[in-house]
């Protein structure tokens, strides 16, 4: 095995997503604060922490899906490729075309199976050939067995975690870069849960992907990075104020971290 | 040993029966009774309006009410009457369909609730409870005294418009709530493949959202169908058969500006052709909400 030091020059040169000291607040609520994590290309990153730590919020902000909420507001950058996703001419559609998202629960569109696959990269301007893209995106997400034979039924028609799956087949298909997946097991069962990891193993070969989990065995057995968040009350402030407290390579984290409240965590000794 | 604990706690068999005699099972029953009675009368005069027209009405019906019009005092027809009803019906809906549709995806979709968007909400609700003369009194003011469609005063445009402003605030309010109902979750998966705004509304959010919009616009055409107060100065009345493109421009028959002008006149031939349109006019208005019905159940299937 290569040394870490050099695992992490080489990832300095290939970073996808750069968050610098951001701080995203709900009104004048701090959510989470000072962020600094350079996301590396064609891994799995996985955020992780306590609820309330503010890991959905960060994943949130890396495709401008915070915009949706109301009173949401950012400082600091997040950089993609080089590029600043809230410089003042940015347009958050182009932006999620870059930066897919799969959601916690599962949500396909109230078409049929095919359609919600196309739906997105017909929007995108996908000029190809639309049933090779389907069975395209269908494989990949490995869903494409258990729905060839009824693509022009609802969406809805299939199980949980094979809607689950035909929602990542949906993200694939619009071709991003990255792929960011918030809690996408926790509505899932086992079964399900093991599927959508092995389908990540194969994703990653082509996408950036990132993570949040409460599951921490999902953690160690998706991800090559893992980011720690953990909360804290603050002076003065209401509530508990998120920040970033240890990243690195998934095997660090649980086996050697830095931190004694990393440590304190991810051996489940955690107040 | 043999004893089990529990033996000691054993009594007689209860008594559980009902007893009538009770005051609380009888206060029961004459409340029961009385509420039965209530809703009794209350849907009473619906059959017997219903029952009226639908006796009256149908034992004068023939063929050769639709197919003539109501020119002169003997006999005729209310063909132009069915004909103009549908006219200004259809114009109305025009006119308030994409309007309404319109404010009410910028309520949902758009105003994110700021002081603009309640006050138009506050708007709508002021204008559903508006009593449909003053809409009629309003579009004679500003439409048919000025003669600002080419020239024309009263016509069946003018009462196109009366009625639609009747029908707007259903339109806008069901628009909005039906959007609402729709999950953001939807929303999001739709941003989340990178569809515009636009993109979301148009091909996810509608559609979601297309029973209950279509079930309050249908039953808005309703309401509007079976006015009267608006269209009097407005569509007024005429004898004739609506002929051609003229017909949007000069005055027009409705069924219902009919049974008004025929039911109170001293002659038998026009009252019986006020109460055959009494009828058509139920029947459609009835087979309208069916439809309405029908399209609920459509989508829930």
């Amino acid at each position: 095995m290569t040394s870490s030091s050099q695992q992490s020059t080489a990832a300095s040169k290939d970073i996808c997503l750069s968050i610098q000291n951001t701080t995203i607040s709900y009104g004048s609520y701090e959510a989470v604060k000072n962020v600094y994590c350079d996301i590396p290309r064609g891994k799995v990153t996985a955020f992780i922490g306590p609820s309330g730590c503010g890991k959905s919020t960060v994943l949130r902000a890396l495709n401008r899906m915070n915009d949706l909420i109301e009173g949401c507001s950012l400082k600091g950058s997040v950089l993609f490729d080089g590029a600043d996703l809230y410089g003042p001419s940015v347009d958050p559609v182009e932006v999620r075309r870059r930066i897919g998202m799969v959601f916690q629960q599962p949500n396909p569109f109230p078409k049929s199976i095919y359609e919600n696959i196309a739906f997105g990269a017909r929007i995108n301007g996908y000029s190809g050939n639309m049933d090779e893209l389907v069975e395209r995106s269908l494989r990949q997400a490995a869903v494409w067995d258990e729905c060839k034979d009824k693509l022009n039924e609802s969406g809805y028609s299939l199980s949980g975690g094979q809607q689950q799956r035909l929602c990542i087949a949906r993200t694939i298909a619009i071709q991003p870069e990255v792929i960011l997946m918030d809690e996408p097991c926790s509505a899932l069962d086992p079964i399900s849960t093991l599927k959508i990891e092995e389908t990540m193993h194969e994703l990653k070969k082509s996408f950036t992907i990132v993570i949040v989990t409460h599951n921490m065995q999902q953690a160690l057995r998706v991800s090559d990075m893992t980011a720690f968040f953990n909360a804290e009350a603050v002076e003065g402030g209401s509530g508990k104020v998120g920040y970033l407290v240890e990243f690195n390579e998934t095997e660090m984290i649980f086996n050697s971290p830095s931190q004694q409240a990393t440590q304190d965590y991810v051996s489940g000794r955690f107040g | 040993m043999a004893i089990s604990p529990t033996a000691s706690l054993r009594r007689d068999i209860p008594d559980l029966s009902y007893k009538q005699g009770l005051r609380r099972n009888l206060l029961n029953k004459i409340l029961t009774f009385l509420v039965g009675l209530f809703s009794l009368i209350a849907v009473l005069p619906l059959v017997a309006v219903l029952a009226y027209v639908l006796i009256k009405g149908g034992s004068v019906l023939n063929l050769t009410l639709f197919t003539a019009a109501s020119t002169g005092l003997e006999g005729g027809g209310i063909g132009n009457a069915v004909i103009g009803t549908i006219i200004v019906t259809f114009l109305s809906a025009l006119i308030a369909i994409p309007v309404g549709v319109g404010g009410g995806i910028f309520l949902a979709e758009y105003s994110g609730g700021g002081v603009f968007a309640n006050f138009i909400r506050f708007g709508t609700n002021v204008m559903a409870g508006v009593p449909s003369i003053i809409a009629g009194v309003f579009v004679y003011a500003v439409i048919v005294k000025t003669k600002i469609i080419f020239g024309n005063s009263y016509s069946a445009i003018a009462g196109g418009v009366a009625l639609s402003i009747l029908m707007l605030p259903t339109v806008i309010k069901t628009t909005d709530e039906g959007l609402k109902l729709v999950p953001d979750d939807l929303r999001r998966a739709a941003l989340g493949v990178g569809a515009s705004k636009f993109v979301t509304i148009l091909r996810i959010t509608l559609p979601s959202a297309f029973t209950p919009i279509a079930t309050g616009v249908v039953l808005s055409i309703a309401r509007a169908a079976g006015e009267t107060a608006p269209l009097i100065f407005t569509a007024l009345f005429s004898p004739f058969w609506p002929e051609g493109f003229d017909a949007f421009f000069n005055p027009i028959a409705t069924l219902s500006v009919l049974i008004y002008n025929f039911a109170t006149l001293p002659y038998e031939s026009q009252n019986e052709l006020a109460w055959a349109a009494s009828f058509v006019l139920v029947l459609f208005i009835l087979l309208i909400n069916l439809f309405a019905r029908w399209l609920r159940r459509f989508a829930s299937t």
